[in-house]
């Protein structure tokens, strides 16, 4: 082994499912020459690898492929992952802080209320304030800072009661602990950090997974194309350094990382991600292609004329930038719930404080009702009342193939009333597959099957995946051989069959193959888009859930119009991503709540100013970076799934309220009255958060 | 009272240490990767290196 520096590499490979897929990743990658170690993070699916320096993408891609993966290479700065991971961890950290203060506290105010008294009491309360206080000033961070930020705004927020009655309750104690007093809450203001950090940690986590899981899913991070030097010999590019009038080498079912004209080769290109026409677009040289789009037929020379922010996707990323603007101005339940909450329980803390005094109970007693008060009211359950119900909810569709990015996801998803689909990728499954197989010969089936496997070209692979489906066995062929640009050959029995381009072109644009014997065409297969295999059945479930959809297609109407017939659905066709904003906009305007369903990039800014979105796992990277969930597989039903487990979720989240506001209906009087000590306080609050949890926990088996 | 000067630092320190063996374990990444950890114990080593 050369002393040559190691460098690290990620790679996102979405297909790791059990033990055994990590052992094969583990142990067949290390054979490869060039890699030294690989490590496989299951939770996340990737691998991190260490090679050699000279290792170039595609080989490293290759070794994945022999071993049977699928492999996309993560790029360098994923900055906006790493900075979420480790605020989770930060909150792990004051949770793990806090938890500890708790039980130690805790463990010294039984003694106290089992009745230490005199100077044991006196030495237990300094020992609990020794450790309670740097503890609020550590784990305590991030309320302040957050409540802190909404008061200089002149906004409140659910952090600001937090925050005044945490260290309100601190002074309180202090002095009674310097004044020799009885009743010393230290165990209650870190018992209620304890909770609240765990509410603020189960957030963090179900947005640091959902982003786990796209990022898996997203293809053109850190994606490049092989470039064509002066001298001929080819050259693997990342995406930021391919540079205009560089030439790349597109192969077939490769797609493009940046604008360009097409220099060499005849190709069909498809657009459906761009322009959602689902129809392949034929290019020859001197055609403008663009990036994103996916290469059909055979390998292309494509001579780059713009890069990065100047293709074609920079138009798309700026409306984009507009359209959310719209989301980011939802309020959160519990934010809503905090400006009625904050100032109730400061007016009542207020009140106590001056009913007391009235009546002559001394400012130092008065005080410490209205600590006690504050203590009392402050959302301890209404901290987990959210949380707790959105990380239940998002795990359980998260086993069903769907990824919720956020809790105001799932808020915005219960509340939606119209859905607008796209249709090509999104009511359909965005990817030819062949049509009438059923009707062939089973000889022929084989035939094809047997060639069809043996190449990764895209009809092909639609090829393989038909007839695979329904059981048909491979006949034996020998002398397999692919051109590219025309099909695949080889030899069968005496003859030589070829499957590839049709020979007779009287079919026009559509995708077809044919299948030769001896250059006598046998079967012609045609191809085209399906529609999802319960696509109807989702439409009619949305129905009943008092959601109607409508169709807005980039397509022609010829191409829709079938759907929209098949689904009973209205249709908007040939519309620009303006045009579907547009639509969104008058929806919005009638008042109605909109989920995009959508795929594109074209839809990629409906999809972020629609008020919930959903994208299918086989979006374009724009699609699923600008919708709220993702959904995996073919199937549609999923996305009924997520908005009636969305439903479901708010009302929990709706019951939890009532009873956190329950609680304190019964627990205001007594703390007003004066009769809650912190032994009732540390009971009432830690009763209150386990039943907001157990009733949480009761979404786990609320679909079926 | 003096079972207390000896009991009380006791229960804190363990306490402590506790707290120090979860923080050494969340840097050390043994938290990142919670499903696969749960999978580990079904690969076998492979000392050889022959499949």
């Amino acid at each position: 082994m050369s002393g040559a520096a190691l460098i690290d590499r990620d790679f996102s490979v979405p297909d790791i499912r059990c033990a055994g897929c990590i052992a094969k990743l583990e142990q067949g990658l290390v054979r490869d020459q060039r890699i030294a170690t690989a490590r496989v993070n299951f939770t996340e699916k990737r691998v991190h690898l260490s090679c050699v320096p000279d290792a170039e993408i595609p080989d490293l891609i290759g070794a994945f492929t022999t071993l049977g993966f699928e492999a996309h290479p993560i790029g360098k700065g994923p900055d906006e992952a790493d900075g979420g991971a480790e605020s989770s961890r930060e909150l792990l950290r004051a949770v793990a802080v806090s938890g500890f203060a708790m039980m130690n506290v805790m463990l010294l105010s039984v003694s106290v209320w089992s009745g230490a008294e005199g100077a044991t009491r006196d030495l237990f309360h300094w020992l609990s304030a020794m450790i309670a206080l740097p503890t609020v000033a550590y784990a305590g961070r991030p309320f302040f800072r957050s409540a802190w930020r909404a008061v200089r705004h002149g906004r409140t927020n659910m952090d600001v009661p937090i925050s005044i009655g945490v260290l309100l309750v601190c002074v309180m104690s202090l002095f009674e602990t310097i004044t020799h007093g009885p009743h010393a809450y230290f165990d209650g203001a870190v018992m209620l950090l304890f909770f609240l950090l765990c509410g603020r940690w189960l957030d963090s986590v179900m947005r640091d997974r959902a982003r786990g899981g796209v990022t898996a899913l997203l293809k053109n991070m850190g994606t490049g194309a092989m470039v064509v030097e002066g001298d001929g010999r080819t050259r693997w590019v990342d995406a930021t350094a391919i540079e205009t009038d560089m030439v790349m080498l597109v192969a077939a079912g490769e797609r493009l990382a940046a604008d360009g004209v097409v220099v060499g080769g005849v190709s069909q290109i498809d657009l459906s991600l761009l322009t959602g026409e689902s129809a392949p677009q034929a290019v020859h040289v001197d055609d403008r292609v663009h990036a994103g789009t996916l290469n059909l037929d055979a390998p292309l020379r494509v001579r780059v004329t713009a890069t990065g922010a100047d293709t074609a996707l920079a138009d798309i990323a700026r409306l984009m930038g507009e359209a959310a603007q719209g989301k980011s101005r939802y309020v959160r339940i519990a934010d809503r719930a905090a400006r009625l909450y904050a100032p109730a329980v400061h007016c009542l803390a207020l009140m106590a404080f001056a009913g007391w005094m009235i009546v002559g109970a001394g400012w130092h007693h008065s005080l410490l009702i209205a600590a006690a008060v504050l203590i009392i009211t402050c959302p301890c359950a209404l901290g987990l009342a959210v949380p707790a119900a959105q990380i239940v909810a998002a795990g359980e569709l998260m086993r069903r193939g769907v990824l919720i990015k956020d809790g105001s996801a799932l808020e915005r998803l219960a509340e939606v009333d119209r859905a607008l689909v796209d249709k090509t990728g999104t009511l359909t499954l965005g990817r030819p597959e062949a049509i009438g197989l059923d009707q062939l010969d089973i000889g022929i089936k084989s035939l094809i099957l047997a060639l069809a496997q043996a190449s990764r070209h895209p009809l092909s692979e639609a090829l393989t995946r038909g007839l695979q489906s329904s059981d048909v066995r491979p006949a034996e062929v020998t002398g397999l051989r692919e051109t590219p640009g025309f099909g695949i050959e080889a030899r069968w029995a005496d003859s030589i069959v070829t499957l590839g381009r049709p020979i007779a072109t009287g079919l026009g644009d559509a995708l077809a193959t044919e299948l030769a014997v001896d250059g006598r065409p046998v079967a012609t297969i045609g191809f085209a888009d399906q529609l999802r295999p319960d696509a109807r059945q989702a439409i009619e479930a949305l129905r009943s859930e008092g959601i109607d959809a409508m169709i807005l297609s980039g397509d022609r109407a010829e191409a829709v119009a079938p759907v929209a017939r098949e689904l009973g659905l209205t249709a908007q066709t040939a519309m620009s991503p303006q045009d579907k904003l547009a639509a969104i906009d008058r929806q919005t305007a009638l008042g109605h709540r909109v989920l995009m369903l959508g795929d594109g990039l074209n839809d990629g800014p409906a999809l972020a100013a629609g008020h919930a979105s959903i994208a299918p796992g086989s979006a374009s990277d724009v699609g699923k970076n600008a919708a709220d969930c993702i959904f995996l597989g073919d199937r549609m039903m999923p996305v009924v799934d997520s908005i009636r487990m969305a439903r479901k979720t708010q009302r929990i989240v709706r019951q939890n309220f009532a009873l956190a506001i329950g609680y304190n209906v019964i627990a205001v009087p007594l703390a007003f009255l004066g009769m809650v000590t912190p032994l009732v306080a540390a009971i009432a609050m830690s009763g209150s958060s386990l039943i907001v949890v157990g009733n949480a926990l009761r979404l786990k088996r609320a679909i079926r | 009272m003096n079972g207390l000067i000896l009991l009380i630092p006791i229960a804190l320190g363990l306490g402590l240490l506790g707290l120090a063996a979860f923080f050494w374990s969340l840097r050390q990444g043994q938290f990142d990767d919670l499903d696969g950890a749960a999978l580990r114990i079904f690969v076998e080593d492979e000392k050889d290196g022959t499949p």
